[in-house]
């Protein structure tokens, strides 16, 4: 039972959804604030090669070394959106441009590949890698088996992670400012809040989600350093964010949805159906235009639709 | 205290100043990353510029880079200029590819010419036709282009894969046994490889001088007819130009699918200069498209400059090709360009707005561009 289409697709599709979930998240939050950070896919590769780089360097038992490796990949993550912050904030750049700069700065053909290649990291297998936590018994169990109690902890954490940024955005003061910052910078700042340091704030956090995205590959899903081994997940989580109506917990759904689209050709291939992976693989950039189409009503867009200020910079003096 | 206050005046020779210390300050950022790394930066610095436009046969490469980030640049300088964000550039250069491709194989055995302006022709139609995408969604629904084109990017790379790695399609060489253990584009008929000039031994393709044409074009359209001074006003103001009864959705679309035109043809451009084929690999992994934006901004959307810009950074990009390897510092290039476009962005500041020091009350904005 548990080899069925059905479970395989949606633990894998938990599996593969983990890391745009992530890197959604983050994302989220930079964009609630007004900024549309399109580096998303350059501070995940960055994570990936720090935290890959962490967990080879520290001696620790495993789960120490892991959560350092974590850590360190949100940190160097967070320093290079703190790089674009200081660029499209304080020195009111075209956050578009930003983004792809950051994009090529630290992608494929850039940091990342310096840094794995530096540290020589592409020769050696990860020390530790993330584990299922739940004892095999539980695993075995038929269909919640696999799909709830057959995942790393990362995949745990994140429901925490959607949890708290949900609660953050409609339960606290902060979340409530965040909004207000991305729908109306120019009001925000007469209401007294610091529309730069909630920018800031936000942009940081997006990249040090970022960064544990990036983490995920490297220490769990491809468990070794591989330039490029986010293969454009940073794009789809950029759609996922769209997807989702800028709202967490249908982050989750989607990234699940787009996550298994990605398990899909794999898993039919394995039921002796092959279908060009091509074709699954195009639905959630489709799908996210459809959904963004959907949403451009002007009713729509006010409940849906994106932050009123998302991508254009404030500048008190010119409101 | 510090403040920033828009300039009234831009004086001119900051259009020349900021650029160029951008670069300048982006070499000293990427010396301290060499340093840090153990790298000699001089010595490297030195072998990148020999592999760029020193060494034999350097130049002939630089254009084969430099070729393709013209037609993006120019895609995206033109757009841009109208605040109408296509960075779709890199899609719409996938579809004039196989668009030209297409006809190629199917003109096969026709006169030279007629094959080659058939190809520009379609290049440029496949480019058009896919941005308009995005451009009929934004003028008619107001959908966020910049997504639109974006997503479209992703889209249309998977129909290139599969129209070579997993399927039967018209495109790809199906006739050998080797060409069904390694897919790959059917090679494209002599009648469609495009002429090139050899020039001091410098083998300049059709390609850029269509670029070059192209950029003189736009230049004209843009700053001498009445279309190019709608466009920069609905750019600057489209609440303006809406109010002065220019037909603002219109103009959307036509820039939109102008944009994709000159993508398509970088697309075009790739089958008949370079590769001769179909070739999903190479068009993918350079990232044209994206690297088009970034010489676009870095030329700030004047066409005379993105053609210069693109030469600069293709030359950077052939380098890092023909480097690549034990002994050179990998992804150098790559964080050299991210550096330049980082220091560029930033130093628009200073063209746009004055710093000032309060206290004191001097203006110390030259002194800190």
């Amino acid at each position: 039972m548990n080899n069925s289409l059905l479970v395989v697709v949606l633990a894998s599709g938990i599996a593969y959804g983990t890391p745009l979930l992530y890197a959604a998240l983050g994302e989220l939050l930079a964009e609630r604030s007004g900024v549309l950070n399109l580096g998303v896919e350059g501070m995940m590769l960055v994570g990936a090669v720090m935290g890959f780089w962490a967990v080879q360097r520290i001696h620790a038992v495993t789960w120490l070394a892991l959560l350092g490796a974590i850590v360190v990949a949100a940190l160097a993550s967070a320093v290079l959106a703190a790089v674009y912050a200081f660029l499209v904030v304080t020195l009111r750049a075209n956050q578009i441009v930003s983004g792809l700069a950051l994009t090529i700065f630290a992608g494929v053909a850039g940091l990342s590949s310096y840094l794995g290649n530096d540290l020589e990291l592409a020769k050696s297998p990860a020390r530790h890698q993330f584990q299922e936590v739940f004892p095999k018994s539980w695993q075995d169990l038929p269909v919640v088996g696999p799909i709830l109690f057959g995942q790393s902890v990362l995949v745990y954490a994140s429901w925490v992670c959607v949890v708290l940024v949900a609660l953050y955005l409609t339960r606290t003061r902060f979340g409530l400012n965040v909004r207000a910052v991305g729908e109306s910078p120019a009001s925000a700042d007469a209401m007294g809040i610091n529309v730069t340091r909630y920018r800031y704030v936000h942009t940081l956090a997006g990249g040090a989600f970022a960064g544990v995205a990036g983490a995920t590959f490297s220490l769990s899903i491809t468990p070794q350093w591989v330039a490029g081994l986010t293969q454009g997940a940073g794009w789809i989580a950029i759609a996922l964010v769209i997807f989702s109506f800028w709202r967490p917990t249908l982050c989750l759904v989607g990234a699940y949805f787009f996550g298994a689209f990605t398990a899909l050709p794999f898993a039919l291939q394995g039921h002796g159906v092959t279908v060009a992976p091509e074709l699954f693989q195009s639905l959630p950039y489709v799908m996210t235009v459809l959904a963004l189409v959907l949403v451009s009503s002007r009713a729509a867009r006010l409940r849906f639709g994106a932050p009123a200020a998302l991508g254009t910079p404030y500048v008190r003096e010119e409101r | 205290m510090i403040r920033i206050e828009r300039r009234l005046e831009q004086p001119r020779w900051l259009f020349v100043a900021v650029p160029v210390l951008s670069i300048v300050i982006a070499f000293l950022f990427a010396t301290v990353v060499l340093l840090a790394t153990h790298h000699p930066p001089l010595h490297t610095f030195r072998r990148l510029f020999d592999a760029a436009f020193l060494d034999n046969g350097a130049l002939t490469e630089t254009f084969v880079s430099a070729t393709p980030l013209m037609f993006t640049g120019l895609a995206a300088a033109v757009a841009f200029r109208m605040n109408l964000f296509n960075i779709g550039g890199e899609g719409q250069l996938y579809t004039g590819a196989i668009a030209g491709a297409t006809v190629a194989l199917l003109l096969a055995g026709a006169p030279s010419p007629l094959v080659i302006a058939a190809m520009i022709l379609a290049g440029a139609a496949g480019g058009a036709l896919l941005a308009a995408i995005p451009g009929i969604l934004r003028a008619f629904f107001s959908t966020n282009e910049i997504i639109t084109s974006l997503m479209l990017n992703y889209v249309v790379a998977l129909f290139l894969d599969y129209l070579i790695f997993d399927s039967h399609s018209y495109l790809r060489d199906t006739s050998g046994f080797e060409a069904s253990v390694f897919p790959q584009g059917k090679t494209l008929p002599d009648e469609a490889t495009w002429p090139s000039w050899t020039i001091h031994g410098v083998v300049v393709p059709l390609g850029a001088v269509v670029a070059v044409v192209l950029a003189c074009a736009l230049w004209g359209l843009y700053s001498r007819t009445r279309f190019g001074f709608e466009v920069k006003v609905i750019g600057d103001s489209a609440r303006a130009g809406r109010y002065a009864g220019m037909r603002t959705r219109r103009k959307i679309l036509a820039v939109m699918c102008l944009s994709g035109a000159i993508a398509g043809l970088g697309g075009a451009s790739q089958d008949g200069d370079f590769r001769h084929q179909l070739d999903p690999r190479g068009l993918t992994q350079a990232n044209y498209g994206y690297a088009g934006i970034v010489v676009a901004a870095l030329a700030r959307y004047n066409p005379f400059a993105v053609v210069l810009i693109a030469f600069l950074l293709g030359g950077l990009q052939n380098a890092g090709f023909t480097l690549q390897g034990a002994d050179f510092p990998n992804g150098l290039v790559g964080v050299l360009q991210g550096l330049i476009l980082f220091c560029a962005l930033g130093g628009e500041l200073f063209v746009r707005y004055r710093v000032r020091f309060d206290r004191r009350q001097t203006t110390t904005a030259e002194s800190a561009a």
